[in-house]
């Protein structure tokens, strides 16, 4: 008996332990499944390079909201894998050595999948080495032809707007046709203007025409009046490229020198983004040309793609916020951010993306993208990737400024745009 | 102990503790802390001119610019290993200096401050000039394969660490030596009261031309080593911003002491990082702060503890 009862008290106390074992594993039974619910629904972090201060300030602005209006429709249309998307911010300055510290706290200390959004081109080139020393895919939206160039790493990609490059030889044939074959440059004195300067005088020299002059405007102009007398007499298109806060007095100084007789005008929006043009002093632009990324002004062919994306991200037919019309966005841009993270989402989709551990597989994944159709996640038109540059190609968009709106003339093939290859890299390690 | 020893102790145990740290230290503190060291070598250069001679600059993104270019110019067209390109960068520093020193020494007070400025613009501008070469604003990237030294990849985060630490340590010791030296003495005798210097006989358009061509040597060692670690070489460095850079974080610090400029560089980093994450307005919350120290510490932090503290600071 006292054995049993000693038994029977021994297994009472065990069984009193087996229970308290069980409950609490019981209790703690939440917490695991919490955790093991939590690895599946971890969001997707991906890292936003914003210029939220500093010169892109006003491009940053307009690819934050772009950026979170695409992000919201991922997220309720599933997330990526299941999982949502969170967008983590943080302000570059413009910066390229702020910008490169960004990207070491997006990967070290956000623990973000990707690196994302960055426009300036100073700011990727200053980025992109730590990017790939990290081993963060880093998705740019600069337009800038370092990444095609070879200058950049594997790491990097820009899959949702095209390069300058590319754009630039897609004008020319436009130009020459229809506004002159003898063309004056004028851009600023640093690599922006310079590439527009190379690539067009090979362009335009491409399709029978010739750049008569070529007018640098150092960056720190402020009044562009003795320049203009160095337009040849000859020229019978203005090519012009000006950016920051002196475009205004650029193009006011211009309507004063040549009055009513003005040679052909072809800029790049480039010079007006954010800014309306219906400014005081900018009437002399009435009746010329201008190549756009994307048409700021809702054309009477919209398409269907173009209203959904407009409505979504809160922009009117004229390119302006919807809640306030003097709030302009950089429209001819920023739609590279949209589709940018779709490319992410199909990016992570096609390698079965869990975490980390599978950033090489989604780069190339990404590499493996060929054909991307005009859709609501392709707004701007249908695009061809190009794995081995990782660079993007598309239509580019030619318009003329009539009655103070910007009407599209002319549509470039996504052909006119493609160049030879000038580096694979996927050849390169990871 | 005697204060010789007191400062070699603090000294070294600071960059002791700056070798432990990169075994604790979070990845991102750790690629910060390498930054950061860098960044205070800059304005180690910068108080040899400014806290010890008494010449404010306003141009020493020259110099830091001088050193980078030099070095990324080598590599990138000259297919110069990182060591021969570290000496070029040192060369275009000790060159560039030196002729500023000779031009700008000839004037003192607001029109040297002046000076220095236009020549640090006339160097921004002679970047984007040679874009060509440069690649104006834009820059360019070194590649990995060009940032290996003796066989040690400097794109690694513990062999960059260790660099940063490297140049840190030179360019404190080599201060310290300096500013205890009888030349560091005549330095800070011309910073006290010129005339008195010149009236005991020393040649003080020398000893300020030294001062000038050392500090811009190891601000331009600085930016050497800052592109070869980070890999990339921009006209960004050699705007005016990074002239005033290194006055803050020397202000911040404390002008005239070897470690303030660390300090300066530690807090301003980190005063930016932080409040960057709460506010757009960051660099308000970064003059608010000056104007704070300059009105509660207006010695700098490491001035302060000398004058409340540690009279033996050096």
């Amino acid at each position: 008996m006292t054995t049993r009862t000693t038994k029977q008290t021994g297994t009472t106390r065990r069984g009193a332990l087996k229970t308290l074992a069980a409950g609490a594993a019981a209790t703690s039974l939440p917490l695991w499944a919490r955790y093991a619910e939590a690895q599946t629904s971890e969001p997707i972090r991906v890292g936003f390079q914003m210029h939220r201060t500093g010169i892109g300030a006003a491009y940053g602005r307009w690819y934050g909201r772009t950026t979170e209006a695409a992000a919201r429709l991922i997220n309720e249309a599933g997330g990526i894998n299941g999982r949502p998307l969170e967008i983590v911010v943080e302000d570059d300055g413009t910066d390229p050595k702020r910008g490169a510290e960004v990207v070491e706290k997006f990967a070290t200390q956000h623990n973000c999948d990707v690196g994302y959004g960055t426009l300036f081109s100073h700011v990727v080139a200053g980025s992109a080495p730590r990017a790939g020393e990290l081993k963060l895919p880093y998705f740019v939206v600069s337009e800038g032809h370092h990444v095609a160039s070879g200058a950049l790493n594997r790491y990097t990609v820009q899959p949702g707007i095209t390069d300058v490059k590319s754009q630039v030889q897609a004008m020319a044939p436009f130009v020459a046709a229809n506004l002159g074959k003898k063309v004056t440059m004028i851009f600023p004195d640093y690599a922006f203007g310079h590439d527009h300067r190379d690539f067009f005088s090979a362009a335009i020299e491409a399709q029978g025409g010739e750049v008569v002059a070529k007018l640098a405007i150092p960056p720190t102009e402020t009044s562009f009046t003795k320049y203009f007398p160095k337009i040849p007499r000859e020229t019978e298109v203005i090519y012009h490229v000006m950016v920051g806060p002196a475009v205004l007095t650029f193009v006011k100084e211009m309507g004063e020198f040549f009055g009513p007789s003005r040679p052909e005008i072809f800029g790049f929006i480039d010079s007006l983004e954010a800014v309306d043009i219906s400014s005081p002093g900018l009437e002399f632009l009435e009746g010329t040309y201008f190549w756009e990324g994307m048409p700021r002004y809702a054309q009477a062919d919209q398409s269907p793609y173009d209203k959904f994306y407009r409505e979504q991200v809160g922009v009117d037919d004229k390119g302006a916020s919807l809640s306030d019309a003097k709030d302009v966005s950089t429209f001819a841009h920023m739609f590279g951010c949209w589709e940018t993270l779709y490319v992410i989402k199909a990016g992570m989709e096609a390698a079965g993306y869990k975490g980390p551990q599978d950033r090489q597989a989604l780069i190339e994944a990404v590499e493996a993208m060929t054909e991307m159709p005009h859709s609501n996640e392709h707004p701007q038109g249908a695009k061809v990737f190009n794995g081995k540059t990782h660079q993007v190609f598309g239509p580019q968009y030619i318009s003329k400024l009539e009655g103070g709106m910007l009407k599209v003339q002319h549509t470039t093939s996504i052909e006119e745009g493609f160049y030879p290859d000038e580096v694979d890299y996927t050849k390169m390690s990871f | 102990m005697s204060d010789g020893s007191k400062t070699l102790a603090l000294h070294g145990g600071l960059l002791v503790l700056l070798f432990a740290l990169q075994f604790v230290l979070p990845a991102y503190h750790h690629g910060n802390l390498a930054r950061i060291m860098v960044l205070a070598s800059f304005a180690v250069g910068y108080n040899v001119m400014f806290g010890y001679t008494g010449l404010l600059s306003l141009g020493h993104a020259l110099f830091f610019a001088a050193g980078m270019y030099g070095m990324g110019l080598a590599v990138q067209h000259g297919g110069a290993a990182p060591v021969p390109g570290l000496l070029a960068g040192i060369a275009a520093a000790v060159a560039v200096s030196a002729a500023l020193g000779l031009l700008a020494l000839r004037t003192s007070g607001v029109a040297f401050m002046i000076v220095t400025l236009m020549f640090a613009q006339a160097g921004y501008l002679t970047v984007l000039y040679f874009g060509a070469y440069t690649r104006g604003d834009e820059g360019f990237v070194l590649q990995q394969a060009q940032r290996v030294l003796w066989g040690i990849d400097l794109t690694q985060p513990d062999t960059r660490y260790f660099a940063a630490l490297t140049l840190f340590a030179v360019c404190v010791l080599t201060t310290l030596a300096l500013v205890r030296a009888p030349f560091g003495r005549v330095l800070i005798a011309i910073r006290e009261n010129e005339e008195r210097a010149r009236m005991l006989g020393y040649d003080v358009f020398r000893y300020k031309l030294a001062a000038v061509v050392i500090s811009g040597t190891i601000s331009g060692l600085a930016g050497a080593v800052y592109g070869l670690l980070f890999g990339y070489v921009g006209a960004t460095f050699a705007s005016v911003q990074y002239s005033i850079f290194p006055l803050l974080w020397v202000l911040l610090g404390g002008a005239g002491t070897v470690l303030g400029p660390f300090i300066g560089t530690l807090f301003m980093f980190y005063l930016i990082d932080l409040s960057s994450a709460v506010t757009s307005a960051y660099m308000l919350v970064a003059g608010v702060a000056l104007v704070l120290l300059t009105l509660f510490a207006p010695q700098g932090l490491v001035g302060e503890i000398r004058d409340r503290i540690w009279r033996w600071l050096p």
